[in-house]
């Protein structure tokens, strides 16, 4: 697909409604969080009567303003139902839409805008496999091997399908330390194996595992490899090729873009083996009352009028990040797992989840303060403007091999600072003085 | 420091109960009725276990769990409530409670448990504070069908726990 003809983009990329370049490639080197932190109003709330300290962009990030505008200047000057009508409208918002599947292929590294198929999120990615691939394709005696770090949306389609269809499902183990037993991994990954779906970093541990080692056994094995990329995608280069995917899987609002929307990008030859998940409209060629005929891809999978003015915003996200680089956005990120690592450390009674190495970890820290619930260190954070989430984080199997019900977790993005990891660190400790002290 | 908000949530009879727990551990043997209790948003459990007597009375109450301060704390005092009344005055407690965690007002008679009102402007922490009672309720339930144990687990919260 082209990119719009419709659109408001500048030849190197980045303009926005009212003419202020974002994220200018160029314009920020080094890395300049101040102006970052700019384009994203919410930041510069008070909460509790102090300054937001937002550490749950591992839940959902933030938006910068030029997402915003952008939804807005969609929905006041070019919407219409896409792939539909003759018209002017229609004709500009389907071009803007179909747009950002080529966005989406530079970023991941795929070979054609056709294998990016919209879907509402993460989630509905992997069921999308589930359905469309493997539930026609898995028969008794096959098997399904995932890992014991996985979020519950890349566990419980697996289950359903193994109770429906009658294949096994394999787990490899995590260690203490958060990463994954590679050396179970090759005893479990063999010539039952149909399928890996797999974590890139996980959302409860921060860990990143290494996809392209797990990817090859997979392939030397003839299976598929599954990669859930909703906490790598937003945080650093991911090439499908060099991942060694057949599918990625990743939402949008995880990474400056909307809730609602997702992606799967799927080799093409994959894809083509694939049936339709939901039927509807937009799915088809040709319907009778007897039978229908199948669209091309990725229409096919795109049943229904697609979510596209939140698409079209989707792609002003990634254009910000490719303007600042995600290997850039990686480096911030890593000095602020360093950092954090450091101060959390420092905090008596606090024990950091995962892996020790930076190198092996993405933004995200979880942790455990003795004698303190997470739920109350949660509660306790919140009065100091810091945002944390307490819970299981949708990766209860984690919980369990940690040995508790559930920790807190803060998670960083590109907008985050080491003052704001302080004040954490900060909070924690009144935490701790608050439980400790408050008693008989 | 930590605010006033927060002084009036985590009130110092609160913290009392979470770290010193009344009427912690399980009851077996005669007349025993026992409920499971999960919050499934951040994973807490509790089992409720009640002895009574012919005349309908609690003579014993004794929960197990594991959990936040607000829910250990609320489960805690709820024992000591409930302990040495009929099941009917039970059961009454439960409403009551449930009607506090919604206006935020405490009623008169509540004895310590009023310390738990503050917890109404906190809606998150309602399902805490809730999970006790709520698993009361259910042995209440089960005592009252004539049998000993809920089947299942009553949970304070019927949709799925997910963010992400």
């Amino acid at each position: 697909m082209s990119t719009s003809t419709a659109s408001h983009e500048s030849a190197d990329g980045v303009t926005i409604p009212g003419g202020r370049v974002a994220a200018g490639a160029g314009a920020r080197r080094p890395f300049d969080v101040a102006a970052i932190r700019r384009d994203f109003p919410i930041l510069r709330r008070q909460v509790e009567g102090k300054p937001l300290v937002y550490l749950d962009s591992a839940a959902t990030s933030q938006r910068p303003v030029q997402v915003l505008a952008e939804l807005t200047r969609f929905y006041r000057d070019h919407n219409a139902n896409v792939h539909r009508g003759v018209h002017t409208l229609s004709v500009e918002a389907t071009e803007l839409y179909e747009g950002v599947r080529e966005k989406v292929r530079a970023l991941i590294g795929g070979a054609s805008a056709r294998e990016v198929i919209f879907t509402r999120g993460t989630t509905e990615s992997i069921n999308l496999v589930a359905h469309g691939w493997a539930r026609a394709r898995l028969a008794p005696g096959d098997e399904v091997v995932i890992s014991e770090i996985e979020h519950h949306s890349n566990i419980v389609p697996w289950q359903m399908l193994r109770d429906e269809r009658g294949i096994a499902l394999r787990v490899i183990p995590m260690r203490s330390d958060g990463t994954l037993d590679l050396d179970v991994a090759r005893e479990l990954i063999g010539p039952r194996t149909r399928l890996l779906a797999i974590t890139h970093v996980s959302n409860a541990l921060g860990t990143v595992v290494p996809v392209r080692e797990l990817a090859d056994l997979a392939h030397e094995a003839g299976a598929l490899v599954l990669v859930d990329g909703a906490q790598s995608v937003p945080h650093m280069p991911v090439d499908v090729t060099e991942l060694g995917a057949d599918f990625l899987a990743f939402s949008a609002h995880k990474m400056l873009g909307p809730t609602g929307v997702g992606v799967l990008w799927g080799r093409m030859e994959v894809l083509e083996s694939m049936q339709p998940f939901m039927g509807g409209g937009d799915m088809i060629l040709t319907v009778s009352l007897e039978r229908s005929t199948w669209n091309e891809i990725p229409h096919r999978f795109e049943a229904g009028t697609p979510n596209f003015a939140d698409v079209v915003a989707f792609g002003t996200a990634i254009d910000y990040l490719r303007a600042l680089g995600l290997d850039a956005v990686r480096r911030h990120e890593l000095d602020l797992v360093d950092h954090g690592l450091a101060v959390l450390g420092d905090v008596p009674g606090v024990t950091v989840h995962g892996p020790r190495e930076a190198e092996r970890r993405g933004g995200v820290f979880s942790f455990s303060l003795e004698g303190v619930h997470p739920h109350d260190v949660g509660q306790t954070l919140s009065s100091e403007g810091v945002a944390v989430r307490a819970g299981h984080h949708c990766a209860q199997p984690v919980m369990q091999s940690l040995g508790v019900a559930a920790t807190t977790r803060a998670s960083v993005y590109l907008y985050s600072t080491r003052p704001e990891l302080d004040a954490l660190a900060a909070g924690l400790r009144m935490t701790a003085r608050f439980f400790g002290d408050a008693g008989p | 420091m930590p605010d006033r908000d927060l002084e009036d949530l985590y009130r110092a009879i609160l913290l009392d109960h979470y770290r010193n727990p009344r009427r912690r551990g399980r009851l077996d043997g005669e007349g025993v009725v026992s409920a499971d209790g999960a919050n499934p948003l951040c994973g807490d459990e509790i089992t409720v276990d009640l002895r009574l007597d012919s005349q309908g009375r609690v003579v014993e109450a004794t929960f197990e769990g594991t959990g936040c301060s607000i829910s250990q704390a609320s489960a805690s005092l709820m024992m000591e409530y409930v302990e040495g009344g009929s099941a009917e005055r039970a059961q009454a407690g439960v409403a009551t409670f449930q009607e506090m965690m919604t206006s935020g007002e405490a009623p008169a008679d509540f004895g310590d448990i009023e310390a738990l009102a503050g917890v109404a402007r906190f809606p998150v922490r309602v399902k805490c504070a809730s999970l006790g009672w709520k698993t009361l309720e259910q042995a209440l339930q089960v005592a009252g069908r004539g049998e000993t144990r809920a089947a299942g687990r009553v949970t304070t919260d019927e949709r799925s726990s997910g963010d992400e």
